[in-house]
C-alpha cells in the first residue's frame, strides 16, 4: 500500500436526487423465468423503519457466476442478469424489494463452496461507512452448515442473515442494535 | 518543459498499466483509514450503528467482483451539471476532475463515478430538503460518468452553497459534493464528500472531523488548480480518489 484511501463519509440525506435509477431494484429484467423478490425493512436501534436508506446487493447468478466488470470467474451467460441491485427512495417508507434470482453456490477458499449468498452494503445518513451484511437462504439447511462465512458467525445470531421463503420469493429484515441486531461483516 | 512534463506522463503510463489482472484479494485497512461507525458528536449516528462488533469475513470471489454499470446508468449530457436544463444554472461555474486510483497508485479505468450535490445556494432538489434558500429551475444537481483508460473523470457545474441542519446550535455543513464510485470490485465500493480548500466552516463539522487522521481528511479536500481553469468561463478543482488496492489476505484477523 503506497497511497491511504479516500475516508468514507455518510451518503446523507439527499442521495435520492442523484443515486437510484429505473432499473436499479432489477437484478433480472422483469419477467425473467425464474424471478424472486426479496423484501424487507431496515430498523434503527429504536426499533423504527429507516427511510432514508440506500441498499445495495451484488451476487451470483443460478449457476455460480458473476456479471463481473472483467468477467472474473467465467462471466454469467444469463440473459440480462446484471447480479447487482441499488434500491432507494425519496420518499422511503423503510421497506426494500428487489427483483432477482436466487443465487447458485459459488467458491470460497481452499475450493470450498460457498451456500448460497448475496452480498448486501447499506447506506443512510447517520452512518460514516456503509455497513455489510449478506443474505443467505433459511432454505439451504445443508448448505448453510458448510459455509465458511457462517462458521465464523455465532449460531444464535444465524437466523439474523437467513432470509425466510415467502409466496413470491424470500424475505428479511436488517436491524441496528437490539436484541435481533443483524451480524455485519468486516471484509 | 512541455517536453518534459510529456516524458513524465508516457514513464507514469507504462508503470500503471490500467489492464493489469483482476485483484484477487484486497488490502485490510487500518482502523482510522475511515470514520468510526459510532460517532456522538454526529447524533444521528446513535441509532444508526449496529451495537455488535463486525464480524471478520475472509474475502471470496463475492467481494472481488463488481457490476459493470456505466450502460446502464450514465446518459449524454450527464458529466455536465450546467446543460441540463434549458437555461443556466446560477452560481459560480466550476469543472471538478480527478483520476481514480486504487492504493498502489494503479488508475482504475471504465469505474462509474457518480455525484450530487446543493446548488449554489446550498438547497438540494429535494422533497425534504425544507431549508428556505431558493431552489434553481434550471440546477437538479446530479452527475454521472465513467473514468477513462487513464482513470481520470471531469465533470462542470455549479460551486455548492453551505447550508444549516440541525445536528447542534448554529451547525453548517461545508460546501460539498457527494462522490459515489462503485471500483471494480464490491470490497472497493466507496461513498464519500469532496470538500473545498480553505472552508471556514471546517473546524465546526462533525462529519468532516469524524476522520480522526488529519492526513486523511486532507485527502477528502479537492484543490485549486489554475492550469485547468478555463479562462473566462469555469474556475477548477482537481479531486483524486484512491479505493483499496491489491494486497495480501492474513491468514488470522488483525484484530
Amino acid at each position: 500500500m503506497i497511497f491511504g484511501t479516500t475516508p468514507s463519509q455518510t451518503v446523507g440525506p439527499y442521495f435520492a436526487i442523484g443515486l437510484p435509477f429505473d432499473a436499479g431494484p432489477f437484478v433480472v429484467p422483469e419477467g425473467t423465468p425464474g424471478a424472486i423478490h426479496i423484501t424487507g425493512t431496515i430498523y434503527d436501534g429504536a426499533g423504527v423503519p429507516i427511510p432514508d436508506f440506500l441498499l445495495e446487493t451484488w451476487q451470483a447468478d443460478p449457476g455460480g457466476r458473476f456479471a463481473d466488470l472483467h468477467g472474473y470467474g467465467g462471466a454469467s451467460e444469463m440473459p440480462g442478469f446484471r447480479g447487482f441491485a441499488r434500491y432507494g427512495l425519496e420518499d422511503g417508507d423503510g421497506t426494500f424489494d428487489i427483483v432477482t434470482v436466487k443465487p447458485g453456490p459459488v467458491p470460497g477458499l481452499d475450493g470450498q463452496l460457498q451456500a448460497p449468498h448475496i452480498d448486501v452494503s447499506v447506506f443512510a445518513r447517520g452512518m460514516l461507512n456503509r455497513c455489510v451484511t449478506r443474505i443467505y437462504f433459511a432454505d439451504e439447511t445443508e448448505a448453510n452448515a458448510a459455509d465458511p462465512g457462517l462458521a465464523r458467525v455465532p449460531a444464535d445470531r444465524w437466523r439474523t442473515l437467513l432470509a425466510q421463503p415467502t409466496s413470491d420469493g424470500y424475505t428479511i429484515d436488517f436491524r441496528f442494535q437490539g436484541p435481533d441486531e443483524t451480524v455485519f461483516f468486516d471484509v | 518543459m512541455t517536453e518534459e512534463l510529456q516524458t513524465e506522463s508516457r514513464e507514469v503510463r507504462q508503470i500503471y498499466d490500467p489492464i493489469g489482472p483482476t485483484p484477487t484479494s484486497y488490502i485490510r485497512e487500518p482502523e482510522d483509514a475511515h470514520p468510526p461507525l459510532d460517532y456522538p458528536g454526529y447524533k444521528s449516528t446513535a441509532l444508526r450503528h449496529p451495537k455488535q462488533p463486525l464480524i471478520y469475513l475472509p474475502q471470496t470471489i463475492t467481494e472481488i467482483t463488481g457490476p459493470q454499470l456505466g450502460p446502464v446508468v450514465v446518459g449524454e449530457s450527464d458529466h455536465d451539471l450546467t446543460i441540463q436544463h434549458e437555461g443556466e444554472p446560477i452560481g459560480e461555474r466550476i469543472t471538478v476532475s480527478g483520476r481514480v486510483f486504487d492504493t498502489e497508485g494503479k488508475p482504475l479505468r471504465g469505474t462509474l463515478v457518480e455525484i450530487w450535490q446543493a446548488n449554489a445556494a446550498g438547497r438540494y432538489k429535494h422533497r425534504w430538503d425544507r431549508w428556505p434558500a431558493p431552489l434553481d429551475p434550471n440546477f437538479s444537481g446530479a452527475g454521472r460518468c465513467l473514468t477513462d483508460d487513464e482513470g481520470r473523470y471531469q465533470f462542470t457545474t455549479i460551486k455548492p452553497g453551505p447550508y444549516p441542519w440541525g445536528n447542534h446550535y448554529n451547525a453548517w455543513r461545508p460546501a460539498h459534493i457527494h462522490f459515489s464510485l462503485m471500483g471494480r470490485a464490491f470490497i472497493q465500493r466507496l461513498v464519500t464528500q469532496m470538500y473545498f480548500p480553505g472552508d471556514p466552516f471546517f473546524p465546526y463539522d462533525p462529519i468532516f472531523n469524524s476522520v480522526r487522521d488529519p492526513a486523511a481528511r486532507e485527502r477528502m479536500i479537492s484543490r485549486f488548480s489554475i492550469h485547468d481553469t478555463v479562462p473566462n468561463w469555469a474556475a477548477a478543482y482537481e479531486f483524486d480518489i484512491y479505493l483499496r488496492g491489491p494486497g495480501a489476505t492474513p491468514f488470522e484477523e488483525a484484530h
